[in-house]
């Protein structure tokens, strides 16, 4: 597979490399979603173990909702890359 | 369904002084928590919402340009700062930046190195704010910084607002415990047999929070 400049693979690689070069801005979010789910979840019960329980699962919605939109986005920017 | 956890959960918290605890929520993330006793959800609070400020503070300066630049009160024309909307929410770690906007209105210049100081307006070329970064400045020296500290900081006002609804009005809880466990027929019953039932349940008690609030 070639792009037009006939570099090998690039539409492939294109995504990624885009991808990658702002991952690590990504570690950023990890001390917000933790912040967010205890908050959250400490809104909703008393008691300790409930809500280090809910805030796992809250932690774990936040995450797979950033991953569904990954992908999404990652999908397009694939479709929009690929040769004409 | 409830988890084994959740089902052994009290239904109700006694809430010392809704209307104090708010206030003292307000002004330090966890205190008012910590006044009504409620001392393991006023660490966690305060751990996480001071943590996710400070971090911000953090984020938004430099040993040169000062901390906190980030957090600040501008609503002059040019700049208004609509995001210390979020922040002021945190209570009084946000105090230093209005005190800076009163010391910028009257064109004196920053105290503390700049802390929570608003950026001088382009043209501003009063004494002593000759050496002040402009709001462009900033973000050319700070770049995704600057921006992630105001997240940062707007998102550690936010969650405190649900920190002292916390301390107001006591945890919404999830699940309905018990009554599920019941069965469906007591959530049937006309509302004033549920409250009588719930009153003979409860007995005379202080002002308690019921974990029956809507969701």
């Amino acid at each position: 597979m070639k792009s037009e400049d006939g570099l090998p693979g690039a539409p492939v690689m294109l995504p990624v490399l885009i991808a990658t070069v702002e991952v690590n801005m990504l570690w950023y979010a990890l001390p917000l979603i933790v912040a967010v789910s205890l908050v959250y979840a400490a809104t909703r019960h008393e008691d300790m173990r409930p809500i280090l329980q809910h805030a796992l699962r809250v932690g774990m919605y936040i995450v797979g909702f950033m991953l569904v939109i990954f992908v999404v986005l990652w999908l397009m920017l694939f479709w929009v890359s690929r040769p004409a | 369904m409830a988890t084994e956890a959740e089902r052994t959960e009290p239904g109700r918290v006694e809430l010392k002084d809704p209307l104090l605890a708010a206030l003292l929520a307000w002004l330090i993330p966890g205190l008012g928590h910590l006044y009504q006793g409620r001392t393991a959800k006023a660490v966690l609070y305060a751990v996480c919402i001071l943590g996710t400020f400070a971090y911000g503070v953090y984020l938004g300066g430099r040993s040169d340009l000062g901390y906190g630049r980030a957090v600040y009160f501008s609503f002059r024309p040019g700049d208004r700062r609509l995001p210390f909307l979020c922040q002021v929410w945190a209570g009084l770690p946000t105090l230093p930046a209005l005190i800076q906007a009163n010391l910028a209105q009257r064109r004196k210049p920053p105290l503390w190195n700049g802390f929570m100081a608003p950026p001088r307006l382009e043209g501003e070329n009063a004494a002593g704010l000759a050496n002040s970064p402009t709001l462009n400045d900033l973000n050319k020296a700070l770049s995704t910084r600057f921006e992630l500290a105001t997240v940062y900081t707007m998102v550690a006002g936010l969650l405190n607002i649900l920190a002292i609804y916390d301390a107001w009005g006591g945890p919404v809880f999830a699940e309905k415990k018990e009554e599920d466990e019941e069965g469906q027929e007591a959530a049937k019953q006309p509302r004033g047999e549920r409250k009588r039932v719930a009153d003979e349940q409860s007995g005379p008690a202080g002002e308690t929070h019921s974990e029956a609030t809507p969701s």
